[in-house]
């Protein structure tokens, strides 16, 4: 199995993730090559396999969530503090509307 | 810090005795320990960067406990190296990566909370694969690391780093993350001790996301005994972390007394197929010691073990292109300079930042999610994950432990797979499948090659029986010789 340029690139808008054509045309063989790899599952009938989501235990586990008690977050100063643009209380981006 | 004791083999137990006779404090071992880890690096790049204040304040905390008499905790003063892709606040935490090169963590890891409370001296953090990606740490965006026990090779990935500060005596133990094998397969090139847990026995509160169904927070260490001790330490229940796991935890050192007599250890007949290589004659050596210790070994099969590396592939890059989405540009430090518009900035940022390793991933994990292929590819792969489960379930009806080899080879040379993509993934098929079952596995040293690369042995066992596995491996490493 080979995916077509344009395939990936389709893939890589999905991402949000910006490609140069010898990346695009570079995963075009590599994507293709692992997809391949991945097809041999089709050998198994899974029909009446449940999917597994996460990992489950036969030991006796609770409920997973915690007490619904008021926790003080990181406040907006130590959240910010690692953006690469942002005022006292936002991140700043560039513009997304038109006044 | 005085004679008596070589900092580059320092277990755990010698600087209990060290501190407690008086042959050096805390601070001062942790100085003589930054001396010697800074001296060192150059020759493998282990640490990316080094955390003096913070070692230097943990260790005075120690010294002041030390000096009013109270309990140490079981770390006190212990030289801890930490993966950078666990959180520590204020120090820098990069992942390994471009985008987070200048990211300073706001807030710790409950790993690194917890061995902070227990005493423990973090002297800074390790170089790994970029967000944990990779089975070579040559990922990483600072460079490769070279392991320490022969420099023009890999010390495995992608807690390479942790790996190779452990073997070359620059940290005593360490702190790695494995998602398919990250901490097992450095582990067994640098030829250390390294310990996947069961899945949720440490919480991952702190840990940078890479695959969240498989990721695992867990210890390396030099022998077993501080593996286990640094285990115990950091394993437990955290609100933090809703998958973290509820079961008690044990004293995982209390059964390390080398009484192996009936333990019932399985092979799986389809790792040691076609199996003829040092590396297989060095395991199957191991085994043959457990046996005279009054083991059992038996054959047992795992059926769909040829399925794992499909199912694996799939399920965790599903889930990194949906951890990895974060890195945009807004939140995180790097940020493309040129964007007019913010659909240019989250792609500019993400092409310019991520590595090919991470942006091949975030590509197949999107493909294998995108509409029309979730059923064939997603959805299968977790069936196929229940089977390989399944197998493991069925397998520890009859035996209590399983031994296959980590890798297939070992240590190999620096650039020599990073071609091949392929090629670098199937070299994961020993330790995804433990991974895929959320089970506890470790590696632990078995022995050379005639080059003197060192050899792992993976053990396997049931859910939360890391006593068990630490119980058989510390009786591996008595039969070596070693105490």
């Amino acid at each position: 199995m080979k995916l077509t340029e344009e395939q990936v690139r389709h893939v890589a808008d999905l991402a949000n993730l910006r490609l140069t054509d010898e990346e695009v045309a570079r995963m075009a063989g590599e994507l293709g090559e692992v997809l391949t790899h991945m097809e041999k599952l089709n050998e198994l009938d899974t029909t009446s396999v449940e999917p597994m989501a996460q990992v489950l235990y036969e030991a006796e586990e609770t409920a997973t969530l915690r007490e619904d008690v008021e926790r003080p977050g990181l406040g907006s100063q130590v959240a910010l503090a690692s953006a690469p643009s942002a005022s006292a209380e936002f991140f700043k981006v560039p513009k997304v509307i038109e006044r | 810090m005085s004679a008596g004791a070589d900092i580059r083999s320092l277990t755990i137990r010698q600087v209990k005795e060290g501190l407690a006779a008086g042959r050096f404090s805390a601070v001062e071992l942790a100085r003589e320990a930054l001396r010697f880890a800074e001296a060192e690096n150059p020759k493998t790049n282990a640490y990316l960067h080094f955390c003096p204040e913070r070692a230097l304040a943990a260790a005075r905390r120690v010294d002041e406990k030390l000096a009013r008499g109270e309990d140490l905790g079981p770390l006190a003063g212990v030289p801890v190296a930490v993966k950078d892709v666990i959180l520590t606040q204020g120090v820098r935490t990069t992942a390994g990566s471009k985008l987070l090169a200048n990211y300073i963590a706001p807030y710790d890891a409950t790993a690194v909370i917890r061995l902070e409370q227990a005493g423990g001296v973090i002297l800074g953090k390790t170089n790994c694969d970029e967000f944990a990606m990779g089975s070579s740490t040559e990922n990483s965006a600072f460079g490769p690391v070279r392991n320490p026990v022969a420099l023009d090779r890999v010390p495995g990935g992608s807690s390479g780093g942790s790996g190779a500060s452990v073997a070359q005596g620059t940290a005593v133990v360490a702190l790695g993350s494995d998602t398919g094998g990250s901490i097992r397969q450095p582990a067994s090139f640098c030829g250390v001790v390294g310990v996947t847990p069961t899945y949720g026995r440490v919480s991952r509160y702190g840990l940078i996301a890479f695959a969240s169904s498989l990721d695992h927070i867990g210890p390396l260490a030099r022998n077993v005994h501080d593996a286990a001790l640094l285990l115990g330490v950091i394993a437990g229940r955290d609100a933090s972390d809703a998958t973290s796991a509820f079961a008690p935890v044990p004293d995982y050192t209390a059964l390390l007394d080398g009484n192996v007599r009936g333990a019932r250890i399985g092979l799986p007949k389809e790792y040691f197929r076609g199996l003829a290589s040092e590396t297989g004659d060095l395991i199957l050596a191991g085994v043959e010691r457990l046996k005279q210790l009054g083991c059992e070994v038996r054959e047992i099969s795992l059926p769909h073990t040829e399925y794992a590396i499909g199912a694996y592939y799939i399920i965790c890059t599903a889930e990194a292109s949906s951890n990895l989405a974060r890195y945009d540009g807004v939140r995180y430090t790097y940020r493309s300079p040129a964007s007019a518009t913010l659909s240019d900035m989250y792609r500019n940022t993400r092409g310019e930042g991520f590595g090919a390793e991470c942006k091949r991933r975030i590509m197949l994990g999107t493909y294998v999610l995108s509409a029309g292929y979730y059923d064939a590819y997603y959805l299968k792969a977790q069936r196929v994950r229940n089977l390989i489960a399944r197998d493991f379930s069925e397998a520890f009806k009859q035996v209590d432990v399983i031994l296959t080899p980590v890798s297939p080879f070992p240590a190999f040379k620096l650039g020599e797979k990073l071609d091949d993509p392929l090629e670098m993934y199937l070299s994961d098929i020993y330790t995804i499948t433990g991974s895929l079952a959320g089970i506890p596995c470790m590696s632990v040293p078995c022995g050379n090659t005639a080059a003197g690369l060192p050899v792992g042995l993976q053990i396997l066992t049931n859910h939360f029986n890391e006593a068990g596995m630490f119980r058989l491996a510390d009786a591996l490493e008595r039969s070596a010789g070693r105490s």
